[in-house]
């Protein structure tokens, strides 16, 4: 099947940006999928609300566009009723870690079988440049007229502390990267966590001098290293990219199945 | 299999009610009074391969159960108060989406933390109006245990009937006093199951799109059909549209698919209402007081009646009209500030007839407060 089956040609054009990153992993993620050969009717999207919230209206799957911050609790509700369903759950960077922070590391936690995808343009885009949990101390944002000062997280160690049992970050400078690592994160077991370095040239780039959408790509690829590179060591401010967790823990789904067993057990 | 008889709490009543509806996935967060319900349906709905879930906090609850409702699953949530509040964004989206579901307020006092182990009924406005915009909803309560199950059942029924988030709004005196339960035979209520779509696979299906008669046929998420729900205005395929057109139209179906059946959605009891010269309308633990008075009134010769309300949203106003047409005096004995007298008043004719016998103070408004407050209304004195 070719990539342009898994989208709704009926709802084209998107509301994205020119520039804007957000298509670009749309894209990696529809290679992903076509790569392990998943069905249509086997994959549910759940998404938020904002701009990398709207993924789930244009492609041809089971999608459920919910409310802020809480696709995942909503994906669980889902997943566990329907547990041979593939759950793909994209995020913006505040709606799954500002007002879905709380969602997001019990997700991680429960390891049930989904992969949440944060697009991470560093700001808030939909309502106009604000700047997000993921913005960081020293930008400029239409909130943060004179510098932002507040600290922001880093996605990989908030969801690889909290339990997620797949973690990884990539860019959409990579794409053939991000691919490969949303191939393996759709195929683990367990909840995956994948960051996506994205690009909003229109406000994150704008308010930070960060120039045009191929400038930003082109800091991407400038400023991030593979996982274990000698030039992290040289100079630490170099970001990571690539798997940092992929481990095996008793996944939520199958558990609750022995509860079942154990309670029927019981009656 | 016989009707099986049980000495129960309130909370246990619903359970019960809730699992012969068929019920088959919740999930919830603890809160006093409604605990009980989630400890219950922990140990039940896995007996059955149904599935209970503990969330982290009540906005997770009410979505994860909107989640499963779309694959399915009949699906309940139990909170009280503070976790209403916060359930009331995600309810919006329920309506707005039309996914059945069934959200329980074992109401206790407010605002705020409250009195969290006493009883009000003040969230009866807030189960009208505690989302934002303009929508319909469906609310109910009951003042006894079995009453409290069938009405639950009606709960499941309405729910998957018109594709609405429905609100039981039970109270902490409910929740926790014991009575006689005896639960129905299996197929001795009407249960309403899940209209599907008849469209044949690789047809367009049209989610929403409504029939003639106003119900939406749904398609399971992992079923044959996909398709998009979201919160947004949508047009027919559930794709988001700012069409004025698109978007009145689907507006009045929200508010009309209630607002048409208010006969059909009403559920109450009345007592000796015929005649009455004096009516109380009451509800909920409220009413239990109020038919005490009446009873015991009655054999004295008073001609006091009751109409006990167990919809109160769409609120029953032809109903409330046409029972209180004679009487002389409308009493409403309610357990808060006055929440559905503002409901009758607008109702009845000659609104300066009705007044309000009320106690906020936690405590249970008793048979003889109700008739103290009934002798100076009389203008009899105490």
């Amino acid at each position: 099947m070719a990539t342009k089956d898994y989208i709704r040609e009926r709802f084209f054009p998107h509301i994205w940006c020119p520039g804007c990153g957000h298509g670009i992993i749309m894209n990696a993620l529809l290679h992903a999928i076509e790569q392990i050969g998943l069905k249509k009717n086997d994959i549910v999207m759940v998404s938020g609300i904002g701009c990398s919230s709207r993924i789930s209206g244009y492609l041809d799957f089971h999608t459920l566009h919910t409310i802020h911050g809480r696709a995942l609790a909503f994906a669980t509700g889902v997943k566990i009723s329907r547990p041979e369903l593939t759950l793909l759950v994209p995020m913006g960077d505040g709606d799954a870690l500002s007002i879905g922070g709380n969602h997001f590391i019990h997700a991680c936690r429960r390891n049930i079988d989904m992969t949440a995808i944060v697009m991470n343009n560093r700001v808030y885009g939909m309502t106009g440049g604000q700047y997000s949990p993921l913005s960081g101390y020293g930008t400029y944002a239409t909130t943060a007229p004179y510098m932002n000062i507040d600290q922001d997280f880093d996605v990989v160690q908030l969801a690889t502390a909290s339990g997620a049992t797949f973690v990884a970050r990539s860019t959409t400078y990579h794409v053939h990267e991000m691919t490969a690592i949303l191939k393996a994160a759709i195929l683990h077991k367990g909840f995956s966590v994948v960051e996506v370095m994205s690009q909003c040239p229109t406000y994150f780039g704008r308010k930070n001098k960060e120039g045009s959408a191929s400038d930003m790509m082109e800091k991407f690829r400038a400023r991030t290293v593979p996982l274990g590179s000698k030039k992290k060591q040289e100079d630490p401010t170099l970001i990571e990219r690539g798997i940092f967790v992929d481990k095996q823990m008793p996944e939520y789904c199958e558990e609750y199945q022995k509860i079942i067993g154990r309670a029927m057990k019981d009656k | 299999m016989g009707r099986q008889v049980k000495f129960v709490q309130g909370n246990e009543a619903c359970v019960e009610g809730a699992l012969y509806a068929g019920l088959g996935f919740f999930a919830g967060y603890p809160i006093t009074p409604s605990t009980e319900i989630a400890e219950l349906l922990s140990a039940r709905l896995p007996q059955n391969k149904g599935i209970f879930m503990q969330m982290e906090d009540e906005i997770a609850s009410i979505c994860a159960i909107i989640g499963a409702s779309l694959t399915g699953r009949k699906s309940m949530t139990a909170t009280s108060g503070p976790g209403f509040s916060l359930m009331q964004e995600a309810l919006g989206f329920a309506a707005m989406a039309e996914i059945p579901c069934v959200i329980v307020d074992m109401q206790r006092g407010g605002p705020s933390t409250g009195l969290p182990t006493k009883l009000s009924q003040g969230d009866v406005n807030q189960a009208r109006w505690g989302t934002h915009g303009d929508h319909a909803i469906v609310a109910m309560t009951a003042s006894n245990h079995q009453d409290i199950f069938s009405v639950t059942v009606d709960a499941f029924n309405f729910a998957e009937m018109y594709r609405t988030p429905v609100i039981l709004l039970f109270d902490e005196v409910l929740a926790h006093m014991r009575e006689r339960l005896e639960i129905p035979s299996p197929g001795e209520l009407p249960l309403v199951e899940r209209l599907k779509t008849g469209v044949p696979e690789g047809v367009d299906y049209h989610p929403y799109l409504p029939r003639e008669d106003g119900r939406l046929p749904m398609s399971d998420f992992g079923g044959v059909h996909r398709y998009n729900v979201t919160g947004l205005f949508h047009d027919m395929w559930g794709f988001p549209t700012e069409d004025p057109k698109i978007v009145y139209g689907l507006m009045r179906h929200l508010v009309d698919k209630i607002e048409h059946h208010v006969d059909d959605l009403t559920r109450y009891r009345e007592y000796f209402a015929e005649d009455a010269e004096t009516l109380l309308i009451s509800y909920g633990s409220a009413a239990r007081s109020a038919l005490h008075v009446v009873m015991n009134r009655r054999q004295r010769g008073e001609r006091l009646g009751l109409l006990e309300l167990q919809t109160l949203w769409p609120f029953p106003a032809a109903l409330v009209r046409q029972k209180a047409e004679k009487a002389r005096y409308v009493v409403v004995v309610e357990m808060n500030m006055g929440q559905v007298l503002q409901s009758v008043k607008a109702a009845v004719e000659r609104p300066d007839r009705v007044s309000l016998a009320n106690q906020v103070d936690g405590t249970l408004i008793t048979p003889t407060s109700i008739l103290n407050i009934l002798r100076i209304i009389q203008g009899r004195g105490v």
